[in-house]
């Protein structure tokens, strides 16, 4: 069942000065489409700056999109800090990355798991008391951690927390923007098996945005990988990482470390990721491809179903 | 991690300062020794005790005779009241503004902006001596007026401090909760900005204080027959080679309360601060 649906998403931000006429658009995501399935996790992968934390926020409602639809359990989103919109923040909630700014450092752990009880008023006061209990429980904390404050837990620890707050209200899907990027490795394994089973017991959906291909691995069952706002590839998460097609993404996959040995067919990137300002002629990834040929540099290649639930956007893959 | 925090010295003199100051001007007609305006022409500017006066002036008497003492504790009480009652109304008028210019953004925001503008380019006295001119005085309109004293910079820093903890992520994190906008406000971004705002009050207390001395001093604030710390330094300038504890005892008093403010403010936000425990 489809819980999140992103039909051809788009959002531009508006830079420049707008009195002298000079406004022009910065595309952060573009055409972006993407679903997650209830008990399942759509992992979201790309360079810094290609757009994924905003598809998360735009996911999530907390941006418009200027173009494309936002389906959430087969309804269209309610425009930002309406009533409707407020109420729908219950069903979908986001895990951080910076635990630490976003939790209220004046407030006690306990308190602070409380409050999506107390703003969508679920239970009463001694069932709220039981319920955080419950929850600081399921994400591996104790009843002690109750009365700290953020600043005096670790970092895992502060994790764990915003977990606990986003499960609270019982939602049915979760958006994790980078959840375990500020994470020593021996954490991150901990958080990230947290989230699996959290995710089986619950039957959560889950959009997981994430730079580390590892990670992403492990969690997901689809994936997206993203280039300059545009998703480029798309598929089952084995597919993609074991036999990736676009040139982008085994250059990605070449660069994630395997034991034993080291790289296998390491592909290095040259150059930067281009501004979403100048958005290169035709593929936005042809400059830095070692693949690319004429018709790469002209026109923009399509995303292109190839396969069950595999989507490629490259002409060479589509047309070699 | 719990330490207990301990009080330190000037705190505590700072603390027990204040406590004197509010329980004589709770106290005030209980205690006071003379009727205000009681004058005593054979008996004037006599010095106070232990400097050659006598217990009947303990802090002896002024050009026309009337006990100092009670004139002090009089206008502790009406300078307490006025400078407490203006802080008051300065801070969560400076602070409501700034969070609403914080929160709509776009035009609203533009036109508190001028509005704290004209009233940072306009000088406090000459706002307060035209509105005095126009609408008389009384006390309770004084404390209104004083209450416009330093709205604009606490709306500044209001909005400064609202626009730094959107940024930061727990106000957003709050709203992606689902909370009502009110209650991100009042319950997230007003605690973490209370100690900022704490410190802006304890600054804006004693120069209210000086305010209503100047005003008073014009002969534009308090009105005889009450009288104010401000009133009592007006009419003691005259005498001070004379008799320079008319003008010393209430100065004193000023000094010691303005200090004892910020001491006891300062205590405050270090306390409300979790993260410094």
């Amino acid at each position: 069942m489809t819980l999140l649906q992103l039909e051809k998403v788009s959002r531009r931000y508006p830079i420049g000065n707008p009195v002298f006429g000079l406004r022009s658009f910065l595309t952060a995501v573009d055409q972006v489409s993407l679903e997650v399935r209830k008990g399942e996790t759509t992992g979201v992968v790309g360079e810094s700056g290609c757009g994924k934390s905003t598809t998360g926020r735009l996911a999530l409602g907390l941006e418009q999109a200027d173009s494309g639809h936002v389906l959430f359990e087969d309804k269209q989103l309610a425009a930002a800090d309406t009533r409707e919109w407020r109420a729908k923040r219950q069903r979908m909630q986001l895990v951080y990355q910076d635990t630490l700014a976003a939790l209220d450092r004046r407030m006690t752990i306990g308190d602070l798991i409380a409050e999506p009880l107390v703003i969508h008023d679920i239970g009463d006061r001694a069932s709220r008391q039981q319920r955080v209990l419950d929850l600081l429980y399921a994400v591996g904390l104790s009843e002690h951690h109750r009365a700290l404050y953020p600043h005096q837990l670790s970092g895992g620890q502060r994790q764990r927390v915003v977990l606990a707050r986003a499960l609270a209200p019982s939602p049915s899907l979760l958006v994790c923007d980078e959840p375990v990027s500020a994470l020593d490795v021996s954490v991150q394994a901990q958080i990230v098996n947290l989230l699996v089973d959290l995710q089986q017991e619950l039957g959560l959906g889950i959009l997981f945005i994430s730079h580390d291909l590892r990670v992403v691995r492990h969690v997901s069952d689809r994936i997206v990988v993203m280039y300059l706002g545009q998703v480029v590839e798309h598929g089952r998460a084995d597919t993609v990482i074991d036999q990736p097609m676009h040139p982008y993404t085994q250059a990605l996959v070449s660069a994630m470390p395997k034991l034993p040995g080291g790289f296998d067919h390491y592909l290095p990137l040259p150059g930067e990721p281009p501004s979403p300002t100048e958005r290169p002629s035709g593929c936005p990834f042809h400059p830095r491809c070692h693949l690319a040929k004429d018709i790469c540099r002209q026109t923009q290649p399509e995303l292109l179903p190839l396969g069950p639930e595999r989507r490629v956007s490259c002409h060479l893959v589509s047309n070699p | 991690m719990q330490k207990k925090s301990r009080i330190d010295l000037p705190t505590l003199f700072a603390s027990l300062w204040l406590c004197l100051m509010l329980l004589i001007a709770a106290a005030a007609p209980l205690i006071a020794p003379h009727d205000i305006t009681a004058m005593d022409l054979r008996d004037r500017l006599s010095p106070p005790f232990g400097f050659g006066g006598t217990t009947v002036h303990l802090f002896g008497s002024d050009d026309l005779g009337r006990d100092v003492a009670s004139r002090l504790y009089y206008s502790i009480r009406t300078s307490l009241l006025i400078a407490f009652g203006a802080t008051v109304i300065s801070v969560v008028v400076g602070t409501a503004i700034g969070f609403l210019a914080a929160y709509f953004r776009g035009l609203v925001e533009h036109f508190l902006l001028l509005l704290i503008d004209v009233q940072a380019s306009l000088p406090f006295l000459i706002v307060a001596l035209a509105m005095l001119a126009f609408f008389g005085n009384s006390l309770p309109l004084f404390v209104g007026l004083m209450g416009l004293y330093g709205w604009e910079r606490n709306a500044r820093l209001a909005r400064g401090l609202a626009l730094a903890a959107g940024a930061q992520g727990y106000a957003g994190a709050t709203r992606q909760l689902g909370a009502h906008p009110l209650r991100i406000y009042l319950r997230h971004i007003l605690p973490n900005s209370a100690a900022t705002l704490l410190v802006a009050a304890t600054v804006t207390f004693p120069e209210i204080i000086l305010v209503e001395s100047g005003l008073s001093f014009l002969g534009l604030g308090v009105q005889p027959p009450m009288t104010s710390l401000g009133v009592m330094v007006g009419t003691g300038r005259e005498y001070i080679t004379r008799a320079p504890w008319m003008l010393l005892s209430p100065s004193i008093v000023i000094v010691l309360t303005a200090v004892a403010v910020s001491v006891v403010g300062d205590f405050l936000r270090d306390k409300l601060d979790p993260t410094l425990k």
